[in-house]
């Protein structure tokens, strides 16, 4: 126990003071600002086109869309002005320096032809409400025309009740889905960007402790069992250690950002996770879940990342061994992802059960309620089985891995570790 | 106390890495373990640390087995060198000590009482990549003996270093074995093993071809060499039974016996054929015996 204590404390230690925990958690916190502050730094260099003011040159020949339309924005907050202008000028060059676009209005008021004309189109915003603001003008004439009261229309537009409910015991109702769909997209980056930072540094802090020969000595002290575990203890903290911070600096930054609102999280995250923010509604259970998913995944993940550290000799050779891990994971981000959209499929049914993907998928079945406790229980035990079973063939090829300096494939050198580590006697 | 090896052989899948293997270290006593590379002497040490199980026989250190022991016992100095190289040299000397079972002071202390020894105060704060290869090396074999293991294990201890730094260290050594460790070390060089041991065993191939005190081995080793410097040739020498070569160079012929009872016949042989000048038997170095046992196979 002593010995697994001072190898965690050793490898957190070494970690967390080194140069590039420093600079990959600087760069992850400014990243994470970036993405949290998007919004305002886009408006910082771009106006936003909603609050910009613009005016525009108007040629109306119905002589009364003019009127309206100004009348409609005045009542509003005056972000867009109108101006009437001459149609014998209107094709003036110049036209363009005092006024952001021109319109040409033909026909009548209530069948009008509109004709929208600026330096570029590709903003879309004011040619859009100008659009739809001619079109209400219109609609409202010919309401008037046609002499049908204004009761009548509301009535015909009044919006029908439609309701939903699921009938299964597990599950979840909307607000809950969405809550979990948030805590499943959380959870799938969070153990694919742990396995893919954190398993490469268990397998290549392995691997460097070999090259470098100090193994020797390591192994003359500790068993291979307290290593392993102390390094991947270690090392799990680091992860933590570094979440924290990222967490931390998150809270802060919604803090600084929440002039009585939150930042407007970014389209591509989905109005569910919006939503789930700014109702601020939190599952205890559903968190705990993911939490426990988590440290079942890292364990699992950095394990193997430990045992396949210890085949490679030259720390060149780790990005290569830890491969096939890393397609593991690459391969469970994908099926969830896949899942998230549809999590009844036989395929997310199947994968759910899979140890390597159970972490993600099985948390997102649940969390989705598509998993009876059960099934929720009995992937614990197929998950926390699979461990153990690794953690054994881990050790043992561990022991013998760190032993040989020879190189060959992998399924061969696995092959040759557990040979110089049979402990079986020969008769 | 002292370290038993029994008919001990180990096995890596059907290749054989040490068959048979017996020998005796008495509490206090330097033992050189010799042999090419690739003879099993690495294998042999990591039988006696515990990190392999052999396949046959028994290893006990005061009856204990090497797993058992903990492991403040053994001490360990691993033929390839090298510790963290970004740490520096006090902090993970703590760390390798405090996995030891030592504390925290303990290791300051013992390790600054060798780096005075070794005149090497001044690199206690260094990284240990800042280091030359000579300090590099003392500072691994600081870390090998700083828990004073009752048991030292040396592989191939004096390798790449010049001759101030083997002195250094040979001291070192010589002072370890004066407090009453028991040292098993293997080398190439046959003039430190001479120079170093009481006892020893010469391995090829992964199995023992002499063991015993160094006057035994000589004795044992019956083949004999006779410096001749003559005025006439010596080829015919070679008819004679029991002459394994004759080697004719520009100022002398050397002879190669079987046995000492060969000598006289050579030295009847001489008679009347003309002048000599030098008839000499030589003792055989441990040089010439380790080529002959060693060599062997390969020859």
């Amino acid at each position: 126990m002593r010995n697994i204590g001072l190898v965690l404390w050793h490898t957190f230690y070494t970690k967390v003071v080194s140069k590039t925990f420093f600079f990959t958690s600087f760069f992850m916190i400014l990243f994470m600002s970036i993405i949290l502050n998007i919004e305002a730094i886009l408006d910082f260099f771009d106006d936003d086109p909603e609050t910009s003011v613009y005016s525009v040159a108007v040629v109306d020949e119905t002589e009364e869309l003019f009127i309206e339309l100004e009348h409609t924005f005045t009542e509003r907050d005056e972000t867009i002005h109108f101006e009437q202008y001459d149609s014998s000028i209107a094709k003036d060059e110049e036209v363009f320096d005092r006024y952001d676009a021109l319109l040409f209005i033909e026909g009548t008021v209530d069948h009008p032809v509109a004709h929208y004309e600026a330096p570029s189109i590709n903003q879309s915003y004011l040619p859009r409400i100008l659009e739809s603001e001619i079109q209400s003008i219109a609609e409202e004439k010919r309401i008037e025309q046609s002499g049908i009261s204004e009761e009548v229309i509301d009535n015909i537009a009044q919006p029908v009740v439609f309701s939903l409910e699921a009938s299964d015991d597990n599950a979840r109702s909307e607000a809950e889905l969405d809550q979990a769909r948030f805590f499943v997209y959380i959870l799938l980056f969070v153990i694919y960007f742990t396995v893919l930072f954190l398993g490469n540094m268990i397998a290549s802090e392995v691997a460097t402790e070999k090259s470098s020969r100090v193994m020797e000595l390591l192994i003359t002290s500790t068993s291979p069992a307290q290593q392993m575990f102390g390094k991947i203890l270690g090392v799990g903290l680091v992860g933590l250690t570094q979440y924290s911070i990222i967490f931390l600096v998150a809270l802060v930054t919604f803090g600084m950002g929440m002039d009585g609102s939150l930042p407007q999280v970014s389209g591509n995250v989905g109005q569910a996770e919006q939503d789930m923010i700014q109702e601020a509604s939190f599952s205890l259970e559903l968190f705990l879940l993911a939490f426990v998913y988590f440290v079942l995944g890292y364990f699992l993940y950095a394990t193997l990342a430990a045992m396949l550290g210890s085949l490679v000799t030259r720390i060149e050779d780790v990005g290569l061994a830890v491969g096939p891990m890393n397609m593991l994971v690459i391969l469970a981000l994908l099926i969830s992802m896949f899942s998230l959209g549809n999590p009844s499929a036989t395929i997310t049914t199947v994968t759910s059960y899979i140890p390597f993907f159970t972490p993600m998928i099985m948390f997102l079945r649940v969390g989705m309620g598509e998993a009876s406790s059960f099934e929720m229980i009995l992937s614990f035990v197929l998950l926390i089985g699979s461990i153990v079973i690794l953690m054994v063939i881990a050790t043992r090829v561990y022991r013998g891995g760190v032993l040989l300096y020879s190189q060959g494939r992998l399924v061969e050198m696995i092959k040759r570790a557990l040979i110089v580590t049979n402990r079986e006697k020969d008769n | 106390m002292s370290l038993i090896i029994q008919s001990v052989s180990k096995k890596y899948g059907s290749k054989l890495a040490v068959e048979n293997l017996s020998f005796e270290v008495n509490r206090g006593e330097m033992f050189g373990l010799l042999g090419r590379n690739g003879a099993g002497k690495t294998t042999t040490f990591r039988l006696m640390l515990g990190l392999l199980k052999a396949n046959q026989g028994t290893i006990t250190w005061g009856n204990v087995t090497p797993s058992k022991l903990t492991s403040r016992t053994i001490g360990y100095l691993p033929e390839e060198r090298g510790l963290y190289p970004k740490l520096k040299v006090m902090q993970q000397l703590i760390y390798l000590g405090r996995l030891k079972g030592m504390t925290k002071q303990e290791v300051k202390d013992e390790v600054t009482e060798w780096l005075r020894k070794f005149e090497a105060l001044q690199y206690e704060n260094k990284r240990m990549e800042q280091l030359s290869k000579g300090n590099q090396q003392k500072i691994q074999f600081i870390a090998s003996v700083m828990h004073k293991p009752e048991l030292l294990i040396l592989d191939e201890p004096f390798s790449g270093l010049d001759p101030i730094n083997i002195d250094v260290l040979k001291k070192a050594v010589f002072d370890l074995r004066d407090r009453g460790t028991t040292i098993v070390f293997s080398s190439h060089r046959m003039d430190h093993v001479e120079s170093l041991c009481e006892n020893l065993s010469i391995l090829n191939n992964g199995q023992q071809v002499a063991y015993g005190s160094l006057q035994q081995i000589k004795a044992a080793y019956r083949s004999r060499t006779i410096r001749i410097q003559s005025d006439f040739p010596l080829g015919y020498l070679l008819e004679l039974e029991g002459v394994l070569d004759v080697q004719e160079e520009a100022h002398e012929t050397r002879v190669v016996v079987q046995t000492e009872s060969v000598v006289n016949v050579v030295f009847e042989a001489l008679h009347n054929k003309g002048n000599v000048q030098l008839f000499a038997v030589e003792e055989p170095t441990l040089h010439d015996i380790f080529i002959d046992k060693a060599g062997s196979a390969h020859a």
